[in-house]
Order: C-alpha cells, then sequence, then structure tokens
C-alpha cells in the first residue's frame, strides 16, 4: 500500500511537469488556434539560461528568476516576429513555421551550450517526507505544490481580473474583441509570453530529474501532447487533470506491469493519444467543435 | 454648426467587388440618423468601414478626427461603438462579464457598476441571466446584450446594425422602445441601419437611402416617410 501511494504521488509529480508543458500548448491553441511544436524547444533553451546563470556563479532562485523572465520577454519576441506574419493564413503554413522554430531553438542550443549532458542543481532537498509507513519524495510534492499554485494564479488571473477577461474574449473573438477597444495583437503576444513562462518553468522542474541537454524535452512535449489530447485541447483544467492521469498510468504501467517496465513506458501516452482521438476527440473537458455547413 | 459625424464619398471594396461608391452620411450631436436601402445596398459595409473593418477610402471625420485607415480599436477609444450585425456578443462569458468587456477602455470603476445597475434596470432580462453564458439566451436577449455592452463604453456615438433582424415582433417592439428611451435620457448619438424603415423613422430625425452603393435621398425622417418612392419600395403602402 505504502508503495502504492509512493508511486502514485511520483506519478502526479511527472504528471504536474507534463501539465506545465501542457497549459502552456493549451493556452496558445486556446487563443490562435495553433499548436506550437517549438514549445518544448522553447522550454529547453530557457532551462539552459537558468543552468547558464547557475554555473556562472549566480545562487539558483535568481537564475530561476532570470531563466523565466527571458522565457517571457523571449515567448511575446517569437508571437511578433515569427508567427504574426503567416497568422490567418493556411494551417498548415503555421505548422511547418513553428516545425521550423523547433528546429532553429533545437540547433541554436546545441551552437551555444553543446551537445553534452549537463547536470542541473536540485531546486528541493532530495529526501522524503514521512506520513506514517509512507515516505513521500520532497521534490515530488514540491513540485505538485508548484503546479497547484500555478494553476490558481491562472485561475485568478483568467477569472478575477481584467486583463484576464480580455485575455478570454481575444481568444474567443478577435473581431468582437477590437469593438471593446480590445488590442487583440498585444495579447496574443502576452499570451506567448505566458506559456513560455509555462513551459520554462516545466523545463527547470524536469531537468534536475534527468540530465540537461538539447533533447531535455522531447519525452515531456510527447507526454504534454498526450495530457492535452486527453483533458480537451481546449480546456487549462483539462489539460493539467489530463496530464496528472499520464502520469500516474506511466508510473504505475512502469511498476507493475514487468512487460512494459521503465524502457516502454513511453509507449503508455502513445496509447492515450490514440486512443482518445479514436474514442472521444474532444477530450475529457473539451467541447465538441460544431461547424456549420 | 459641424456635425459629429460626416462621411463624404465613401468607397470601399470586398476584393474585386465594389461595395461602396460613394456615400456620404452626415450625424448631428446627440441626434438619430436611420440608414434605408434594400439588401445589398452597402449599408452593413457603410458601418463597418466607419469602425475600420473594411478598408474604406474617403472622408470620414468624427468630432474633428480623420477615421478611414484607423484601426478598429483606436476608433473604439475616440468613442464610437459598434453593435455588429450578428450581435458580436461573446458567446461563452457570461452576460455579466460580456457588459464589463463593453466598459473595458473605462477607467472609471465606479461609474461603471453604476451604469452595470442602470442597465441591468433597463433590460430586466439581463439582471435575471447575468451569471448565465450569453450563448444561451435568446436573440432578442442577446440582442439587448449587445446594445446595453455598447452603452457600456459610454459612446459618443452608436452605431446600430439591423438590430430587429431575426426578432419576433413583439420583442422588436421592446427593443425600440428602449432604444427610444436611452435617446430621450442620455441623448445618445446614433447611426441606425434598418430593413424596417417604419420603426426606424419613428426613432430617427434624419434619414438616408442608400441603393447601389451610393446615397440617393436624404432628408428629415417625416418628409422621408412622406416620399413617394420611400412609401412604396420600403414601408409597404
Amino acid at each position: 500500500m505504502g508503495r502504492f501511494l509512493q508511486v502514485v504521488v511520483d506519478g502526479i509529480a511527472d504528471g504536474s511537469i507534463y501539465g506545465a508543458l501542457a497549459l502552456a500548448l493549451v493556452l496558445i491553441f486556446r487563443s490562435t488556434g495553433i499548436v506550437n511544436f517549438a514549445q518544448g524547444e522553447m522550454a529547453m533553451f530557457a532551462t539552459f539560461v537558468a543552468w547558464g546563470l547557475h554555473d556562472s556563479g549566480r545562487p539558483l532562485w535568481l537564475a530561476l528568476l532570470g531563466a523565466f523572465v527571458l522565457a517571457f520577454l523571449g515567448g511575446m519576441a517569437v508571437e511578433r516576429v515569427i508567427i504574426r506574419p503567416v497568422e490567418g493564413g493556411r494551417p498548415l503554413n503555421v505548422v511547418i513555421v513553428t516545425l521550423g522554430l523547433f528546429i532553429l531553438v533545437n540547433a541554436l542550443a546545441g551552437w551555444i551550450w553543446g551537445f553534452t549532458n549537463r547536470g542541473f542543481p536540485r531546486i528541493f532537498p532530495s529526501g522524503t517526507a514521512g506520513l506514517g509507513e509512507v515516505a513521500l519524495s520532497v521534490e515530488s510534492l514540491g513540485i505538485i505544490a508548484v503546479l497547484l499554485a500555478v494553476v490558481g494564479l491562472l485561475w485568478l488571473l483568467f477569472q478575477r481580473t481584467k486583463l484576464g477577461l480580455a485575455m478570454r474574449a481575444a481568444a474567443q473573438d478577435p473581431d468582437s474583441s477590437r469593438l471593446v477597444g480590445i488590442r487583440v495583437g498585444r495579447l496574443l503576444m502576452l499570451g506567448w509570453g505566458l506559456a513560455a513562462l509555462l513551459g520554462a518553468l516545466a523545463g527547470v522542474l524536469v531537468a534536475p530529474r534527468l540530465f540537461l541537454d538539447v533533447n531535455l524535452m522531447g519525452g515531456v512535449l510527447i507526454y504534454a501532447f498526450a495530457g492535452a489530447a486527453l483533458g480537451g485541447f481546449d480546456s487549462p483544467l483539462g489539460a493539467v487533470v489530463g496530464s496528472w492521469i499520464i502520469g500516474v498510468t506511466e508510473n504505475l504501467a512502469g511498476t507493475y506491469v514487468s512487460a512494459i517496465g521503465a524502457d516502454l513506458k513511453v509507449l503508455v501516452p502513445l496509447a492515450i493519444i490514440f486512443v482518445v482521438l479514436l474514442v472521444r476527440p474532444s477530450g475529457l473537458f473539451g467541447v465538441a467543435e460544431v461547424t456549420h455547413a | 454648426m459641424t456635425p459629429l459625424l460626416e462621411v463624404e464619398d465613401l468607397r470601399a471594396s470586398y476584393g474585386p467587388v465594389r461595395a461602396l461608391h460613394g456615400v456620404d452620411v452626415a450625424v448631428e450631436e446627440g441626434g438619430v440618423v436611420a440608414i434605408l436601402g434594400p439588401n445589398g445596398a452597402g449599408k452593413t459595409t457603410t458601418l463597418r468601414a466607419l469602425t475600420g473593418m473594411v478598408r474604406a477610402s474617403g472622408r470620414i471625420t468624427f468630432d474633428g478626427h480623420r477615421l478611414a485607415g484607423l484601426p478598429t480599436e483606436r476608433i473604439v477609444r475616440l468613442g464610437v461603438a459598434h453593435v455588429p450585425e450578428g450581435r458580436g456578443t461573446f458567446p461563452a462569458l457570461t452576460v455579466d462579464e460580456n457588459l464589463r468587456l463593453g466598459a473595458y477602455l473605462r477607467r472609471d470603476a465606479p461609474a461603471v457598476r453604476a451604469d452595470l445597475d442602470r442597465w441591468y434596470r433597463v433590460f430586466p432580462r439581463l439582471a435575471e441571466r447575468r451569471g448565465q453564458a450569453a450563448g444561451s439566451l435568446s436573440g432578442g436577449e442577446q440582442q439587448m446584450l449587445s446594445i446595453a455592452r455598447a452603452l457600456m463604453l459610454r459612446p459618443r456615438l452608436l452605431l446600430l446594425d439591423e438590430p430587429s433582424l431575426g426578432l419576433a415582433p413583439l420583442v422588436v417592439r421592446e427593443l425600440f422602445e428602449v432604444l427610444g428611451r436611452v435617446k430621450r435620457e442620455q441623448r445618445t448619438t446614433m447611426l441606425l441601419v434598418e430593413q424596417n424603415a417604419n420603426l426606424a423613422l419613428e426613432l430617427a430625425d434624419r434619414a438616408y437611402v442608400l441603393e447601389a452603393g451610393r446615397t440617393v435621398l436624404t432628408g428629415p425622417a417625416a418628409e422621408v416617410k412622406t416620399d413617394e418612392s420611400v412609401r412604396r419600395a420600403y414601408l409597404g403602402y
């Protein structure tokens, strides 16, 4: 029983990391209808910035803050400079652009920091917290707490502030938003900045658990896609819950199904994406799109 | 006195198709002006050109500002509220959120709250449904929401595009009674595009008749009402 609980908590922690990146994907998809394939690479780049700042002697908190600020500004710049010119065109064009961005950012990171593995400093202490006979990893609990705090802040932003209301309006209907005086372009930039910030968070949370290299986010992006697909690509709540389900399922399968083990557990999200697309394409929390003929 | 809004020789096209060939309209401060005309005459295009939603050439002067070429949000900032055809409400947002978005540009929070209460009193059915998604409202309620949202801006000029479209006669009556009240009590300047010429001419002080993208007739509402050709074409008697 104790072991089962540990696996579940570790799974929710993994799922929280996927959830941060899934939130980034959903945030952009909701406002622009674009799936940003480069989201993971942008996060990897920000994580390298944090590593670089820390490696050159800055305290960890300052390094993280620096990376978050840079991610936010970088995300806004990407929208304004690279995405805006192709927005509103054919969807395939935008897909190609974000794929191109994926390769560009990956290559740029390799050029700056090289292709070797780096150890990323731990953010949370590595011990366990006892809860009766159950010993839970402090890092897992910390990651879950961070994600819950982020979800709470996003909820406050979108539900309780004028800016958040305007962002929801702009995502729903850009033309009507302009008619009430909203500068839609600015809010799109802000959305991309926020998404990049969430991605950077996922990056620095996952990096201490793996090694930091240019392919850091490849796996995480697939899990985040699975979480967003399961929860519904247009639902932030769905993205988080979906990612948790993915994380828990992956960890349970890896632990208890001996045929899967650690090597094949990446198949779990792929199987889930496949089944969701087959059975319920709009996801658990998504709204099925109705199109008029 | 120069009018609040003066439109001269307005031209616009959708791709290769010319929609406006020279529309002239003037609206005095505090006045209500109706634009009449058959389908495809360019009524909606005229309004869309005024708020920068259609690229247009010609002269549009509003309160000393040239509007042609300005982006929509800048024009709205000058005090022009547009109730578009099809209402333009946000279906997934609540009635209350829709109304608060109408006041997005305003910085006077206490007055915004007072206005919110005022329009809830004028439109009691919106007050009953303030927490519901706008998409769940009936057509008439959505039209009222759209108008109330535009009024939340405290506009200097209110553009109304076919407010009666698709609504039951009783609902249309109610809607125009409210518009009459807004005209009397708020003295809001309005430019109204309407198929229902009878109602429009009751509300308006002046009217313009558009045909094939041109202004073909103008005059005080009472005179336009008695014009032989208008009577036959739009009033149905």
